[in-house]
């Protein structure tokens, strides 16, 4: 009950006219920053920090939150309209909302995201309100071979699930993990794999240069050949009566939601993961528990709502090792972290004790950015479609332009636009092989994360693999991990024995 | 309608002496950015350079010290290396727009990797804003309450005691080496990518030990998870008076850390005027005397020649010390 006290004195500060006002302007900011190729929450909280301090710290904290969700809400527009990842949260996004829209519904696609984000904020709002302090020390006791096994788990749930080629989904993975260990190692600080030694090599790949590469150039060659310039976008329309009906598609598609937000949420307060690797282990989840695997990657709405459950949930996650611990879950913490140091507050375990109306105002206004994130969002749906109305002859050098953007922003390095580019031929022609390039996505994500994580554990434990099956937590995550990894095997090997019974 | 235009011509006037004045006062300096300055922090986010950066940013953006922001980015990769190659490269109206906020690695991590092409001396002196002080930590829950109890628990696990550090060759990878050579210890150093994830370490028990910055463990020490058990410095530490110098229990040894802004090695002299202008103000902002009084960090502000001398004198020190440890050959 105190904590609902405390909650309502929040609220009241949140719905201050102010506070108000900057909830409903930077979740609109926060929208079409998201909504940017290249540019993400990072970028706009960098951007209007300076902003803030016209105003008190409580109402600061609020605007910068409120651009951070508006942004996670952006993030799936361009996912959906362009094929391009909006953001980095946003990456698992493309996967099923790019075909939706190729289809013509992208207003399926639209407004499941949209709501599928409220549905995950809104639960990781409760969960953060309730549990805050008790889940900061699960956090804690997330230890490197704990975060390992976790890693290893996303990796599974793409393994595991793909049914179609697992030869060709591993060597996605491979690519992936290769790619991702270029650069200087942080380890030994020695530096690995650099080509020819370039030196745009040694920052590493960032991950959105393969993830534009792949799915805004590569995908923009596919369709062009496939279409011939004639695509289908144009057909999506929009009405209230198609709106409630996608509604309806939502309850169909329940478990990939419910799945994403908790377990977006679950990733997000590590202070090692975050949004990005959230989504897309929501993903890998909800294609493995769902009836029609095989829909996934083709135009599935549950495709779309697992992920974007997933990073809204993770967002306010994340949030929560940034205030208990000092740590920040993602980029976008770290900047809202820095804006706290300058406030004069001192994030740790006691900030929830010594500034409640700091927290709690927060909190509440966490939950008003929410509302106010997805109704503006549907709101403009009927916008994004009538942009979408543009002959392909435009909307494919638009695309191009904006991955080259996309491309350049986050470094501001011509070396990786070349390289993005190497990668969109790349993809197109392995996508014309009937290679998935998602599981190459993943593991450019999850490598960097996963493999410090596996080094420091087994430094720690002086080189015993045993560290990943005999810790408490660890060892069911990687047993579970490793079952989903064989899995595929076992169903090849059952079959076998079918087929030479029946052929008996 | 007379009236009006009247008007109209008084705003236009005072529009244009608006614009004339604001032009004046940009054009008294001799070299101004003209595109958003990459703020490159050579640590991850969390540790103590990271906050400071980002306080030194919001100080900058506060006062409006700079036409164009500051754009933070973290390169803690390769214990600063990733960092270090960044700023060495940048050429032309790009090595005007890029400065670093640094540490120690500046010297250990070019020291231990000549292959990386990268020497300190050469970076633009723009400021030294401070020097951070290290301490000893544990948890609470290990009983541990002094330096005499850390020495006999941690020999007592030889090998298996973890000390969580942030990168090979680090600064607390030198402390480190310190404390074993010192008490006969055998501590094992496992690197974390920064001070954020290495007090966390420490917080959630993974670790035994650090040797963190007090900017770092402040958060879990307030909450009574960590406890200091002593400092690297030459007296001891208002924020905390119960933990005693290495010099108190009889080890001549003390050891800080370097804040400092620099610019990339091709800066021009008048971009390098500029951000040393830009950095004395921040450095006489309320917000950082304020900070530096509350983080005890020591040293005063030096830049230019001052600057260059003090890091030819720190160089040597981490070569020896480099030396000493084996890291490199001498």
């Amino acid at each position: 009950m105190e904590i609902l006290g405390l909650l309502g004195n929040g609220f009241l500060v949140a719905f201050e006219p102010l506070n108000l006002g900057l909830i409903i302007f930077g979740v609109t900011v926060g929208l079409f920053i998201g909504a940017m190729p290249g540019l993400g929450s990072v970028n706009g909280v960098a951007i209007l920090l300076p902003m803030t301090f016209l105003v008190p710290p409580a109402s600061a904290m609020i605007f910068l939150a409120a651009i951070y969700y508006g942004a996670m809400y952006g993030g799936a527009i361009s996912s959906i309209m362009l094929g391009i990842p909006g953001a980095s949260t946003a990456v698992a996004t493309t996967f099923d909302g790019r075909p939706l829209a190729l289809q013509g519904k992208a207003d399926t696609a639209l407004v499941v995201a949209a709501t599928a984000s409220f549905i995950g904020g809104t639960v990781s709002i409760l969960l953060f309100t309730g549990f805050a302090p008790a889940l900061a020390h699960i956090a804690l006791d997330f230890g490197d071979p704990e975060i390992f096994a976790l890693m290893l788990l996303a990796f599974a749930t793409f393994v595991g699930l793909s049914g179609d080629d697992i030869p060709k989904t591993i060597f996605s993975i491979c690519i992936g993990l290769v790619f991702s260990a270029v650069g200087l190692d942080i380890m030994s600080g020695e530096p690995r794999l650099v080509f020819m030694n370039i030196t745009g090599f040694m920052h590493g790949i960032n991950f959105l240069v393969l993830a534009i590469g792949v799915y805004g150039i590569g995908e923009m060659l596919w369709t062009i050949e496939v279409t011939r310039g004639e695509t289908q976008m144009s057909k999506a329309t929009i009405s209230l009566r198609r709106i409630v009906g996608h509604f309806g598609e939502m309850m169909r598609i329940w478990k990939s939601w419910t799945l994403g937000s908790f377990l977006g949420f679950f990733v997000g307060i590590l202070p090692a993961a975050g949004a990005t690797p959230g989504s897309l282990m929501a993903y890998g989840v909800a294609k493995m528990t769902a009836k029609n695997p095989r829909d996934f990657g083709k135009g599935e709405p549950a495709g779309v709502a697992a992920p974007e459950a997933a990073n809204n949930a993770a967002s306010t996650g994340s949030m929560l090792p940034m205030l208990t611990l000092g740590i920040p879950g993602s980029p976008t913490t770290a900047i809202l972290l820095g804006g706290m140091v300058i406030w004069g507050l001192v994030p740790g375990p006691r900030l929830f004790i010594d500034e409640t109306v700091f927290v709690w105002s927060l909190i509440a206004s966490l939950y008003a950015a929410n509302l106010f994130a997805f109704l503006i969002n549907v709101a403009f749906v009927p916008v994004f479609l009538w942009m979408l109305k543009m002959p392909f002859t435009i909307l494919a050098p638009t695309i191009f332009v904006l991955s080259l953007i996309g491309g350049y922003a986050p470094t501001q390095d011509m070396h990786d636009v070349w390289l993005m580019l190497i990668f969109g031929v790349g993809a197109y022609m392995l996508r014309k092989l009937d290679y998935p390039l998602a599981p190459a996505v993943l593991a450019i994500v999850l490598g960097p994360i996963a493999e410090p994580k596996m080094r420091q554990s087994l430094l720690i434990s002086g080189g015993d693999f045993s560290v990943f099956f005999t810790r408490p937590i660890a060892g069911p995550i990687t047993i579970i991990a490793i079952i989903l990894i064989l899995l595929p095997v076992f169903q090849l090997i059952r079959r076998k024995i079918k087929e030479s019974r029946q052929a008996g | 309608m007379n009236k009006i235009r009247k008007i109209g011509t008084g705003v236009a006037v005072a529009a244009v002496a608006a614009t004339a004045l604001t032009y004046s006062s940009v054009a008294s300096f001799a070299w101004e950015p003209n595109k958003p300055i990459e703020f490159v922090i050579m640590a991850g986010k969390g540790g103590g350079a990271d906050k400071m950066a980002r306080l030194m940013q919001s100080v900058v953006e506060k006062h409006k010290m700079s036409a164009m922001p500051l754009l933070p980015v973290n390169k803690p990769g390769g214990s600063g290396a990733e960092a270090l190659v960044h700023l060495n490269g940048k050429k032309g109206a790009d090595a005007n727009h890029t400065i670093m906020v640094t540490l120690n690695s500046f010297y250990t991590t070019p020291l231990r990797q000549p292959a990386l092409g990268v020497d300190p001396l050469s970076f633009a002196p723009i400021a030294r804003m401070a020097e951070d002080t290290f301490l000893l930590w544990v948890h609470k829950d290990s009983g541990i309450k002094d330096v005499d109890g850390f020495v006999k628990a941690a020999k007592a696990k030889g090998n298996d005691w973890i000390m969580a550090g942030t990168g090979k060759a680090s600064e607390d990878n030198l402390l480190t080496d310190f404390l074993n050579s010192a008490y006969g210890l055998s501590m094992k150093y496992v690197p974390y990518k920064g001070g954020g994830a290495v007090a966390k370490q420490l917080a959630g028990q993974h670790a035994n030990s650090t040797v963190n910055n007090p900017s770092e463990q402040e958060g879990f020490y307030a909450a009574g998870d960590t406890v200091p058990i002593a400092a690297f410095t030459d007296e001891r530490m208002a924020m905390f008076p119960d933990a005693p110098t290495f010099k108190e229990l009889g080890k001549d040894f003390e050891y800080y850390m370097q804040r400092s802004v620099v610019g990339a090695p091709k800066m021009s002299a008048e971009a390098l005027a500029y951000y040393q202008g830009l950095f004395k103000n921040v450095f006489d902002s309320d917000e950082w005397q304020a900070y530096r009084k509350k983080k005890s960090l020591r040293g005063d502000l030096i830049s230019g020649d001052a600057m260059k001398v003090y890091w030819q004198t720190n160089n040597e020190i981490h070569r020896q010390m480099l030396i000493k440890m084996g890291a490199i050959k001498g």
